[in-house]
C-alpha cells in the first residue's frame, strides 16, 4: 500500500522563551524539528508498510531549509520525500497550504492512505489535514488513536472524541490525522541516517505542481494576520505563607470567597 | 502585501529581529533583512521605533460582493440530543456580534430526533434555527455534517459562522471552509466585529500560547471561526423569546464513505475536561499511581474533573484523554489545581488561560508558580489529604 505522510517543520516551541522585559519571543538558538504529532504519523505509516508492504512518501511545504525535516524522515525509514518550495508559497494560511499540498499529492500520484499529525505545535490549527482531504475529494477522519484493520479498500479505526472514542469505518483512499496515543515513534537507524546524508531532496515549485498562482501563498490565503502581540500576563500571583496548614486554610478561604468552590 | 525594510531609516538596533515570531528577520550589512520565512504579520512594523519597516497593503484576492452576506450563524452542537454547553456559549457570543452589527442570529442544529430541542435555542437567543433531523445525521460524520452546513451557507450566505473548538467543530469546519474557499480561524479566545468593514477580528493564541494573533478574512465570506470552550459567557434562557424554526431536508448523496460503527464513552459526564469548571491535575511529582488517587479524591470532593500532565499519562496512571498540554487538550476552567506539576511550558500552554490557578509543589522555584494565582509550597502527600479534609468539612457545613 502506498502511504503519503504530511510533515511540517516547526520551531521547537518548548525551547521558545519569553523575554519578560520586552514580552517578545526569544528564538535565538531555537531548533527546528519535525512537528511532534507528525512523528506519530510517520511511525504509523512505517508500521503499515511493514505489515502490508508498499511505499511511504513524506511531503512538506516550506522554505529550502525544510528539506532537513524530510531528511530526518528518511533517517526514520521513509522511502521517498518531496519538498514543495517556492517564493509564491510564502505567507500561506491553512487554505493555501492545503491547496499546494493537494497539488503536490496529485503529482505524486497513486496512494491508498494519507496520514498527518493531529495539528502542528506552532499554529495549532488542525486545519491543513481536513482541508487537504477536501481538495483531493477523499474522506477525512480526525484524531485516530488506533488503526484496527485495513481490508481491501476499507479501513476501521478508533477516533478519539471529547467523551470517549468512536469506531469508524472509512473507504480508502482517505486522509487521517493521528493523536499521540497511536504509537511510540522509533529512533532513526544508522542505515537511515546514512541514506539521509547523501539524499538529494526532490523539490517542486509552483509550476511543477501546476499550481494556480492566485491560490498560492499570501495571495491565495483568505485569512490575514493583522496583529501579533504578547498575551496579557496573568493577574496577581501570590505564594502563600505560614505553616502548611495555614497556607491550605488561606487557599481554601480565598477560593470560597470567590465562589469558585 | 509585502513587508519591506527602508534601509536608510534602519539603525541596526535589532529590535525587530527579536520581535519577529517567525524568526524571519536577519541582520545583513548592519541592517534588517526580511527572509522568506516572513508571513507578513506586521509584528516588526509595530515594534520598529524608527518607522524603518513598512507593510504595503494591496487589494488582494477576488473582490467578492461581501454585502450579499448577512447574519451571524452558530453551529449548535449536540450529543445524544442534548445541546452542548459550548453551543450556549456561542449563542451568547453570536448574539453580541449580531446585535452590534444589527443583524440576525441563526443556529444550525443537526442530528437525529432533535427537532423538539430547536425551540430551546430560540429561548437562549437565536432568532432563527435551521434544523436538519435525519437518521444519517445521528452520528458525527465529517461528510454529512459538512454537506448540511455547506448547502445552507451557499443558499443563505451568512457573513459569519462559528463553531465550538471541540473534537467535532475542529474536524468538520475545515472541510466547509475549504469547499467554500473562505478563511477559518481555529480556537479563538476573543471575537469582535468592525461595524464599518464587517470584518470579524478573531484573536487566538499560537506558539503554545506564547503569542496572540488577531486574524481577519478581508475578502472572503462567510468568515468562519472555531471558539474555545469556556471562554465566552453562556447565553441565559428566556422562554418568552420568539423565533423561526426552519426544517432542512437532508438526503445523503449515495453511500456514505465513512460511518461510525459504535461510540464508546470512556469518560463519565464530569470528566470531559474541556467542559469542567473545576479541574484537579496531577503530575509526575505524585510519584505513583496510588498517590495519583489523591488527585482523584480531591476532584471528587470538589465535584471537578481529573487531568494530568504528559508525564503522569506516560507513567500509565491515567488515560491519554485526560492529558492537558501541547500534545493533549487545552482547557480553561474557572479553577485549576495543579498538584505535583513542575510547570513545563508544554503543560502550561494547555492550562494557562484558566481563571484561577492553585499550584502545590514542594519546590518553591518550580515554574508552575509563575502562572499560579495562589501557590502552596509543600509536599503534595501532606498537602492533599489536609486540603481534601478541609473541603469536605466546608462542603458539609456549607
Amino acid at each position: 500500500m502506498n502511504i503519503i505522510v504530511l510533515v511540517k517543520q516547526v520551531p521547537d516551541t518548548s525551547e521558545v522563551k519569553i523575554n519578560r522585559e520586552t514580552n517578545t519571543l526569544i528564538r535565538d538558538g531555537v531548533p527546528s524539528i519535525i512537528n511532534p504529532f507528525d512523528m506519530f504519523a510517520i511511525e504509523e505509516a512505517l508500521r503499515l508498510r511493514e505489515k502490508h508492504g508498499g511505499k511511504v512518501t513524506a511531503i512538506t511545504m516550506g522554505p529550502p531549509q525544510a528539506a532537513e525535516s524530510l531528511k530526518e524522515a528518511v533517517s526514520l525509514g521513509v522511502d521517498d520525500v518531496v519538498l514543495l518550495s517556492d517564493r509564491a508559497f510564502a505567507g500561506a494560511d491553512t487554505w493555501a497550504t492545503s491547496y499546494a499540498l493537494s497539488q503536490g499529492i496529485r503529482k505524486i500520484g497513486e496512494y491508498d492512505l494519507i496520514i498527518a499529525g493531529k495539528q502542528a505545535i506552532d499554529g495549532d490549527t488542525a486545519q491543513v489535514g481536513p482541508e487537504t482531504a477536501d481538495m483531493l475529494g477523499i474522506p477525512f477522519v480526525a484524531y485516530i488513536r488506533k488503526i484496527e484493520q485495513i481490508a481491501g479498500n476499507r479501513m476501521t479505526a478508533e477516533r478519539l472524541m471529547d467523551e470517549g472514542y468512536d469506531v469508524v469505518e472509512t473507504s480508502l483512499p482517505a486522509l487521517i490525522t493521528v493523536v499521540k496515543e497511536i504509537n511510540q515513534p522509533r529512533l532513526p537507524s544508522l542505515k537511515g541516517k546514512m541514506k539521509a546524508k547523501s539524499l538529494k531532496v526532490t523539490t517542486w515549485n509552483a509550476a511543477d505542481i501546476k499550481a494556480d498562482d492566485s491560490k498560492c501563498g499570501l495571495k491565495g490565503s483568505p485569512t490575514k494576520v493583522v496583529r501579533i502581540f504578547p498575551p496579557v500576563p496573568r493577574g496577581q500571583r501570590e505564594v502563600l505563607t505560614g505553616t502548611m496548614e495555614d497556607q491550605i486554610t488561606t487557599a481554601v478561604r480565598k477560593l470560597k470567597e470567590q465562589a469558585l468552590i | 502585501m509585502s513587508v519591506t525594510v527602508i534601509s536608510a531609516k534602519c539603525t541596526g538596533c535589532e529590535t525587530c529581529v527579536s520581535t519577529c515570531p517567525f524568526g524571519a528577520i536577519e541582520m545583513r550589512d548592519g541592517a534588517a533583512f526580511i527572509t522568506e520565512a516572513c508571513t507578513m504579520c506586521g509584528a516588526c512594523v509595530e515594534a520598529c521605533e524608527f518607522k524603518a519597516i513598512e507593510r504595503s497593503e494591496e487589494a488582494a484576492g477576488p473582490a467578492a460582493d461581501l454585502s450579499a452576506y448577512k447574519g451571524v450563524w452558530v453551529f449548535a452542537e449536540q450529543h445524544k440530543g442534548e445541546i452542548s454547553s459550548v453551543a450556549l456559549e456561542l449563542i451568547g457570543e453570536g448574539r453580541k456580534l449580531a446585535d452590534k452589527k444589527k443583524t440576525v442570529l441563526a443556529a444550525v442544529f443537526m442530528g437525529h430526533g432533535i427537532k423538539g430541542k430547536a425551540q430551546d435555542l430560540i429561548a437562549y437567543g437565536a432568532d432563527r434555527v435551521y434544523v436538519a433531523d435525519d437518521p444519517a445525521l445521528k452520528d458525527f460524520n465529517d461528510d454529512t455534517y459538512a454537506a448540511v452546513l455547506t448547502g445552507l451557507a451557499r443558499q443563505h450566505k451568512p457573513e459569519i459562522i462559528l463553531a465550538g473548538a471541540t473534537a467535532i467543530g475542529r474536524s468538520f469546519f475545515p472541510k466547509v471552509a475549504s469547499t467554500l474557499y473562505t478563511g477559518l480561524t481555529a480556537d479563538c479566545t476573543v471575537l469582535d466585529i468592525d461595524i464599518e468593514s464587517g470584518h470579524l477580528h478573531q484573536t487566538r493564541p499560537a506558539f503554545g500560547g506564547n503569542i496572540m494573533a488577531t486574524i481577519v478574512t478581508p475578502n472572503h465570506r462567510p468568515q468562519m471561526a472555531t471558539v474555545r470552550h469556556k471562554v465566552m459567557k453562556p447565553a441565559q434562557r428566556n422562554d418568552s423569546r420568539t423565533g423561526e424554526i426552519i426544517e432542512v431536508k437532508f438526503t445523503p448523496a449515495g453511500d456514505l464513505r465513512t460511518r461510525v460503527i459504535k461510540t464508546i464513552e470512556e469518560l463519565g459526564e464530569t470528566v470531559n475536561i474541556c467542559e469542567a469548571d473545576i479541574i484537579v491535575a496531577g503530575g509526575r511529582g505524585l510519584g505513583s499511581a496510588k498517590n495519583f488517587q489523591l488527585v482523584e479524591e480531591l476532584a471528587k470532593a470538589l465535584g471537578g474533573a481529573v487531568a494530568a500532565t504528559r508525564g503522569a499519562v506516560d507513567e500509565g496512571w491515567i488515560p491519554y484523554a485526560h492529558q492537558v498540554g501541547q500534545t493533549g487538550k487545552t482547557v480553561c476552567p474557572k479553577l485549576y489545581i495543579a498538584c505535583g506539576i513542575s510547570g513545563a511550558i508544554q503543560h502550561v500552554a494547555g492550562m494557562q488561560s484558566s481563571e484561577v490557578i492553585v499550584a502545590v509543589n514542594k519546590d518553591p522555584e518550580a515554574p508552575i508558580f509563575n502562572v499560579a494565582t495562589y501557590g502552596i509550597v509543600g509536599d503534595i502527600h501532606e498537602v492533599l489529604p489536609i486540603m481534601i479534609k478541609k473541603i469536605r468539612e466546608m462542603r458539609g457545613t456549607a
